[in-house]
């Protein structure tokens, strides 16, 4: 039997749910030595912001147990290089679903971003969770109302393109973060961003990180991004993207019980650039193992 | 171009003090210049661990590591016959077809590594090198036979005197006013620091960075450059003296 393993997001048509996290893809030329990005459900583009940036001081990636650190701080060319050059490019070699990330330090910043990749891509992320930059960035999405604001921000400056919000799991509850997006317009959700850690280098007694403290991704957050997909899709009716600590394809069947329509792989890629194609290669087998016809059966399935 | 294979382990000796040179046997075709790098998968390590190329042929190729952590030690205690997941053929690594007629290798610590095929590419190609190899102490110094045997002179500098001239790699070079007229630089970044600030030179300088992926993807070891922001592990490691922001 031929296992469907489509999905839609907004009426977006997804060969695969599996598309790697913003932020470990570049512009998504970085994994073409490797495998066809085409393979992939969608290409989710690095964080973007109003202007160039290049981020935290280095070091700025750190290992841990089953995950690692990272306080890159959102390096990217600003949205207009996105828009002139990283899009054309890869619209040069791919031609699947496009999900741009925006970042801002002021709501002004995310619509100004907003309105101008509106029509470009197909999904554009707002990222209100981003733990590594001083203001902004997470601040927003740690408050229902702000969270709120930037949402409505977003859609007031896109017509064309559906807005998801990309929750913060630093948070006490998160679902309340979720309803105030939905009730604030989003279309979609993803979560969750990275959860803020630290290590200590115990020979140079100092922190690894130069910013000291950082977010925390890899297999190790997997339980936790999984209970916060699944309480939020209890609550919201709006799809939800379901990203943290997805290693392999049996996380992918686990997110969407949850209540994932699709899933983001993150960390995963940079240990194993064939991360995503492993997983979308493995995941028809598995489908098949588990009795699983049609992918969408199992979105939200999880009493 | 950047290929994920399976190498079978030749050899894993102990050359000095901590110090590692392991031969991998496997697909080393992506492997091209010297200055690159490998990126190496440990069982029960998160990140790959980033280690220079020593040395290499279409199918082999040597690696010499510093045991500084868990993930080196593990990699120490690897017996030949055994496999390893390695990324292979990542970084610009040095190109020698600008170097002058009379270049410098200089190198600190395990970071000299890459100095050795260097130093074979360059004589290749009709130049002979002089090198200049720094270490803590006489018990940690690798390389200098080999590069002497390949007819590079080699002057040796450990920090505590114990072998060659005591002080750093950059002192003596300064002190006994070695002429040259490129440098090809390699090791921690107080030494290239002191290696730009010797002479004004033009040369390249590998650089060491923390990093995660080490194929371009994650940004998490750029540096900025007077050319905008570079990733070490795509662009780098190797910068030419021309961009450093120093």
């Amino acid at each position: 039997m031929v296992r469907n393993t489509q999905v839609s997001l907004c009426g977006i048509k997804l060969k695969n749910p599996v598309m790697p996290a913003s932020g470990v893809y570049g512009f998504g030329g970085e994994y073409r030595d490797f495998y066809d990005p085409n393979i992939l459900g969608a290409v989710v583009l690095k964080g973007t912001t109003a202007r160039p940036r290049f981020g935290n001081p280095t070091p700025r990636v750190a290992e841990c147990t089953s995950g690692m650190l990272n306080s890159v701080g959102l390096q990217n060319p600003g949205i207009d290089a996105v828009i002139s050059q990283e899009l054309p490019r890869l619209r040069e070699f791919y031609h699947g679903p496009v999900i741009a990330n925006i970042s801002g330090f002021s709501v002004e910043e995310y619509a100004s971003c907003c309105g101008k990749i509106d029509g470009l891509v197909d999904i554009i992320e707002v990222n209100i969770s981003c733990p590594n930059v001083e203001r902004g960035g997470m601040g927003f999405g740690t408050d229902p109302e702000l969270a709120a604001e930037v949402t409505r921000a977003a859609k007031g400056a896109t017509a064309k393109t559906p807005v998801f919000v990309k929750l913060s799991p630093n948070v006490a509850d998160i679902t309340e973060i979720g309803i105030a997006c939905q009730e604030a317009g989003a279309d979609g959700l993803t979560l969750i961003n990275t959860l803020l850690g630290m290590r200590i280098d115990i020979r140079t007694k100092t922190p690894v990180l130069a910013n000291k403290i950082g977010g925390f991704s890899g297999s190790a957050i997997f339980p936790v991004a999984l209970r916060m997909v699944y309480e939020v899709s209890r609550v919201v009716h709006i799809p939800v993207i379901g990203v943290g600590g997805i290693s392999k394809a049996e996380d992918v069947i686990e997110m969407m019980m949850a209540g994932a329509t699709a899933v983001q792989v993150g960390s995963e890629n940079l240990r194993d650039p064939m991360a995503c194609y492993r997983i979308i290669e493995k995941l028809p087998n598995l489908m098949e193992k588990l009795n699983i016809e049609n992918l969408v059966d199992i979105i939200n399935i999880a009493e | 171009m950047s290929k994920l294979c399976r190498f079978d382990i030749l050899e894993n000796r102990q050359v000095a003090k901590d110090t590692y040179s392991i031969v991998l046997f496997g697909d080393c075709s992506s492997v091209t210049r010297p200055g690159q790098f490998v990126n190496i998968a440990l069982e029960g390590h998160y990140l790959r661990r980033p280690l220079s190329v020593c040395r290499a042929s279409t199918e082999s190729m040597t690696l010499v590591y510093k045991v500084v952590g868990s993930g080196t030690y593990q990699l120490s205690q690897r017996k030949p016959g055994t496999g390893l997941d390695i990324l292979t053929g990542l970084g610009n690594g040095f190109d020698i077809t600008e170097s002058g007629e009379n270049p410098l290798l200089i190198g600190g610590g395990a970071g000299a590594a890459p100095l050795f095929w260097l130093a074979e590419k360059l004589i290749e190609a009709g130049i002979m090198p002089r090198a200049a190899i720094g270490f803590n102490s006489a018990d940690e110094v690798f390389l200098a036979a080999e590069l002497a045997q390949l007819g590079v002179p080699v002057t040796v500098s450990t920090l505590d005197g114990s072998m060659g001239a005591r002080g750093l790699v950059t002192d003596t070079v300064g002190r006994i006013g070695l002429k040259y007229d490129y440098v090809f630089a390699c090791g921690p970044e107080p030494m290239l620091r002191a290696v730009y600030g010797l002479s004004e030179v033009d040369g390249q300088y590998s650089f060491e960075e923390r990093m995660a992926c080490g194929f371009g993807a994650c940004m998490g070891c750029s540096c900025e450059t007077k050319y905008g922001p570079k990733r070490l592990c795509k662009e780098g490691p190797v910068l030419r003296r021309g961009e450093i922001k120093w």
